[in-house]
């Protein structure tokens, strides 16, 4: 017989086969698990992977305190009913000292997320972490390893990358060492949509078009999400039907207008739209062409 | 905009037609190579430009890099699209394999872009292991090159079927057909000569876009296929591989409870449904499927290019590392082999080291034999050669410490491709593919002995074990070993001391002082050492041992916890002063090669089972605590090295 493979059949099995090849062969492996659409489909081929046994390590969920609403919602059910721990780490200094993006610009970000995973991943000793980046998403991102290493601190050395043949993948590295592990690598955001649809992944209802109180500020559209969002003098919060391409932290993620509110008419609108993914973050524009490049050097997931 | 690319329209009116369509695409690897400048960035940004795939703030940002970086004057750089990482934009080259996705309404396509420098056939190997087709471009101006003789030889030996001549920079060379067909006449002859059946040349500008998506008018001689509708119809290899018989490497052994036992792995050849016969290799027990279990229910059928998890009707052994295959066709057996090795590291192959040797999901202790050759990938030549640099292709024999489950790589990528990895730095440092196995290890067996180690051991009252005493010449070795010996031969223990000096004399006599001497000097007084554990002796050696590699090959030798290494650790200066046999003031004076410490390295044990260090302690007191170290602790109670 012969059977000829989707793209999207082809993309799961690898993602499953490097799944089960980082648990086969690293000690304490751990899912970064950021709630959102890459992160749905990346647990979910994990469940897949092991099934009927839960996924064998427990999720990550490194937190700002400035994740939107329905997200926390959506972490807490997603860990419920995978079966699977949910460790969520917040950094003690980020806390201390009040860090948020409305006060702090890319403090925010450096302190709570970057500072915050790697703290998290040495307290609990994780050797071994999946994140569901996409090599679609960033120039510096498609030339990255599926198995990517890190240093003692965290560092990535883009030069000296080690070769990846067929799918033969080395894990070994020395103590204190780890391995960020990319098991979507090859999937688009056009496939992750459509993986979503067939699959009929839960995902956090803010993809899809809604009312939603917003402010606009510097050409972002701000959702007003908590009461801690602080309105200017005047500002006064206008309904407006609104979703999110990305999901991020709420004061620094930009909303489209947007009337799409299932899969069909979001992804119909991915492909017609005119501005890629990661524009509605303000991350990638810090440091000119490069980066995203260099703040995978520091240690950015 | 040619129909190959997705039309807006039909996504705009009906995109649940348009996703119905795009869910039943099928997906083609593919690679391009080529020289520095010809033009391989500008052609996969042309693809990635016609199909959309780039959004208006890249097109842009690529529109200013263009006119501050670009070379192609006020017009779009496509190469800036797709050259990634900083350093190389400043320097205008690609230096690494960089992955790219793009769809038309048949297939998509993921393209491994592949540098053309000659330092980086590492990277052209590497992508070219998971593609199915080559894109090899030539610049119509400069013809067959060194460099193109170079990637396709590499296109064939990583067993790529599909291979495309893309001519490019047609419009420099004003869309001349006999420039083209001359170039097609070259490379024809080329390929006869090294095996390449098959390929398809095309004319091309990767800059204008002639005959990428549609036929040019510029080249009304040239009547197709365009790049496109090439690269849409050719056969993908998963398809091929769906013919060959049934062939599973075991990832993970899913055991949730009791009542469950599943092997999951990702099918690398044939199909599989419940009730086929299955063989476990290397054990050779036999078992039928009895589930396909996945979340989203049982399934009837699987086939080559899935992840399955499967149960098996019998209580059978298997864990990761085994192979289930057709019962009636199961791979072969064996632990030596001939092979093609693609050196990638900066440091050359050590033959006779222990490698770490990774196929499918087995991983083996592996050591290499002297090349038998090397080629020259310009002109094909076979050359003599000791050792493999770091981008040498080579061929040679290894063997593994345990059997391999395998098929030579022209019948499967998975079961005849492998990797080598340092055991100390950890780097990949080769690639290589598995050519055929060695009659000798088909035909030589174990014999299998009645009296066992454990009913030698138990005889003599003892736990076998090994004491490796390493340090620098005149370090105190061989003095401390000594004292040792004397003391649990007084104590009633059966025991032997191998000395470097006096093996050098007889079972090693033909060996010198080369690095690769001396790891061959080891390796024998590792068997040998084992033999005599074997027979149940407490064995102590003093040998220099200066690298880590084959002080661990003999740690892997033996059973866990039998190999204690004792460090003897005296400074340089101090050794040098003892100098109790005149070595060192040779070597200062260069009469003696390679001496240790002086012009060849000494990698000292991290982590020692013993250190004693010779400034502070005397060799007596020394020798009395390794006696209380290995009489104390029982032997059997250590922990296992893993």
């Amino acid at each position: 017989m012969t059977a000829s493979l989707t793209h999207l059949q082809r993309l799961e099995a690898e993602a499953i086969h490097i799944l089960r090849e980082v648990v086969a062969e690293a000690e304490r492996p751990v899912m970064l698990y950021s709630v959102g659409k890459d992160s749905a489909v990346m647990l979910h081929l994990a469940r897949k992977a092991f099934y009927p046994a839960p996924p064998p390590f427990p999720l990550l969920h490194v937190d700002t305190t400035w994740k939107f609403r329905a997200m926390y919602e959506l972490r807490d059910r997603m860990a419920q009913e995978s079966g699977m721990d949910l460790l969520v780490y917040q950094n003690p200094e980020a806390a201390t000292r009040g860090i948020n993006p409305f006060d702090h610009g890319a403090l925010h970000t450096d302190l709570w997320k970057t500072e915050g995973l790697k703290q998290a991943l040495d307290k609990y000793g994780f050797d071994a972490a999946f994140g569901g980046a996409r090599r679609d998403e960033e120039k510096s991102r498609a030339k990255e390893r599926i198995f990517s290493f890190r240093t003692a601190s965290h560092g990535w050395d883009p030069k000296n990358q080690r070769p990846e043949l067929w799918n033969l993948y080395n894990a070994r590295k020395h103590k204190g060492e780890s391995i960020r592990v990319f098991p979507i690598s090859n999937w688009t955001e056009l496939d992750v949509w459509q993986y979503i649809q067939l699959n009929d992944i839960p995902i956090v209802p803010l993809y899809f078009a809604a009312k939603r109180p917003t402010v606009e500020r510097d050409g972002m559209l701000l959702m007003v999400d908590d009461a801690r969002f602080p309105l200017g003098p005047g500002e006064v919060p206008v309904e407006r039907s609104i979703r999110f391409r990305t999901l991020g932290c709420y004061p620094l993620t930009g909303a489209v207008e947007s009337t799409a509110s299932n899969l069909s008419e979001v992804i119909q609108e991915t492909l017609l739209t005119t501005t890629s993914e990661r524009q509605g973050r303000a991350i990638d524009k810090d440091a000119g062409g490069a980066g995203m490049e260099v703040k995978k050097q520091q240690g950015y997931f | 905009m040619s129909s190959a690319y997705q039309t807006d329209a039909l996504i705009a009116e009906d995109i649940d037609a348009y996703l119905a369509a795009h869910q039943h695409k099928d997906m083609l690897r593919f690679i391009t190579c080529g020289s520095v400048d010809d033009g391989k960035s500008t052609l996969i940004g042309r693809l990635l430009y016609d199909s959309k795939m780039i959004f208006e703030d890249q097109l842009a940002a690529l529109e200013s890099d263009s006119r501050k970086q670009g070379t192609q004057g006020q017009e779009i750089d496509f190469a800036l699209l797709v050259d990634g990482l900083a350093a190389e934009r400043e320097q205008g080259i690609t230096i690494d394999v960089a992955y790219r996705f793009f769809n038309t309404e048949k297939r998509k396509f993921i393209v491994a872009d592949c540098p053309g420098h000659e330092q980086y056939t590492r990277n052209m190997v590497t992508g070219a292991s998971t593609a199915d087709l080559a894109v090899i471009l030539i610049d119509a101006r400069k013809g067959v090159l060194a460099q193109t003789r170079r990637h396709s030889y590499l296109c064939h030996l990583l067993g790529i079927r599909q291979l495309v001549l893309a001519v490019n920079k047609m419009d420099l060379v004003g869309y001349d057909q006999t420039v083209f067909d001359g170039i097609v006449a070259d490379y024809a002859q080329f390929a006869q000569s090294i095996g390449i059946e098959r390929y398809t040349a095309l004319p091309i500008s990767g800059f204008k876009g002639d005959n990428i998506t549609a036929l040019s008018a510029k080249t009304p001689w040239f009547k197709g296929p365009t790049l496109i509708e090439h690269l849409e119809t050719v056969e993908v290899d998963t398809e091929t591989a769906q013919a060959e018989p049934f062939r599973l490497p075991v990832q993970w052994v899913n055991r949730p409870n009791l009542d469950f036992r599943g092997f999951s792995g990702l099918i690398a050849s044939g199909s599989v449904q419940p009730g086929d016969a299955v063989r476990v290799l290397p054990s050779g027990k036999t078992s039928t499927i009895q589930r396909i279990v996945t979340l989203d229910g049982d399934l009837d059928a699987a086939v080559a290019g899935q992840s399955v998890t499967l149960t098996l009707a019998d209580e059978v052994d298997c864990s990761r590392g085994d192979v289930l295959a057709a019962a009636d066709a199961p791979p072969q057996v064996a632990d030596q082999f001939e092979a093609t090795l693609v050196w990638m590291d900066d440091a050359p192959l050590h033959v006779g080291r222990g490698y770490w040797l990774k196929l499918g999901t087995q991983t083996v202790s592996a050591t290499v034999q002297q090349p038998k050759y090397v080629v020259n990938v310009n002109t094909l030549e076979h050359l003599a050669a000791k050792t493999l640099e770091l981008n040498a292709i080579g061929v040679a024999e290894l063997a593994t410490d345990r059997p391999l489950v395998f098929e030579p790589y022209a019948t499967s990528r998975t079961l005849g491709g492998f990797i080598l990895v340092d055991k100390l730095t950890n780097r990949t440092v080769a690639a290589g593919m598995l050519k055929f196995s060695l009659r000798r290890a088909q035909n030589v067996h174990w014999q299998a002995l009645d009296v066992s180690r454990e009913a030698h051991a138990a005889l003599k009252g003892q736990s076998p074990a090994v004491l490796w005493f390493t340090g620098l010449s005149g370090s105190g070795k061989s003095t401390i070993a000594n004292l040792v010996e004397k003391k649990l031969h007084a104590l009633g223990h059966h025991t032997f001391l191998l000395d470097g000096d006096n093996v050098r004399h007889g079972l090693n006599k033909d060996l010198g002082f080369t690095e690769a001497d001396r790891i061959e000097n080891i390796r024998r007084v590792g068997e040998v050492t084992k033999l005599m554990t074997d027979a149940g002796l407490i064995v102590l050696t003093a040998f220099i041992s200066p690298f880590a590699a084959e002080r661990d090959m003999v740690r892997s030798m033996l059973p866990g916890g039998e190999f204690i290494e004792v460090f003897v650790d005296t400074p340089l200066a101090v050794a040098e002063q003892r100098d109790v046999k005149g070595l060192y003031k040779k070597a200062r004076s260069g009469k003696l090669q390679n001496f240790t410490g002086i012009d060849s390295p000494y990698e000292a044990p991290l982590s020692p089972d013993i250190r004693v260090d010779t400034t502070t302690e005397s060799p007596e007191a020394a020798a009395e605590r390794i006696v209380d170290y290995i009489l104390g602790g029982r032997i059997d109670s250590w922990m296992p090295v893993i």
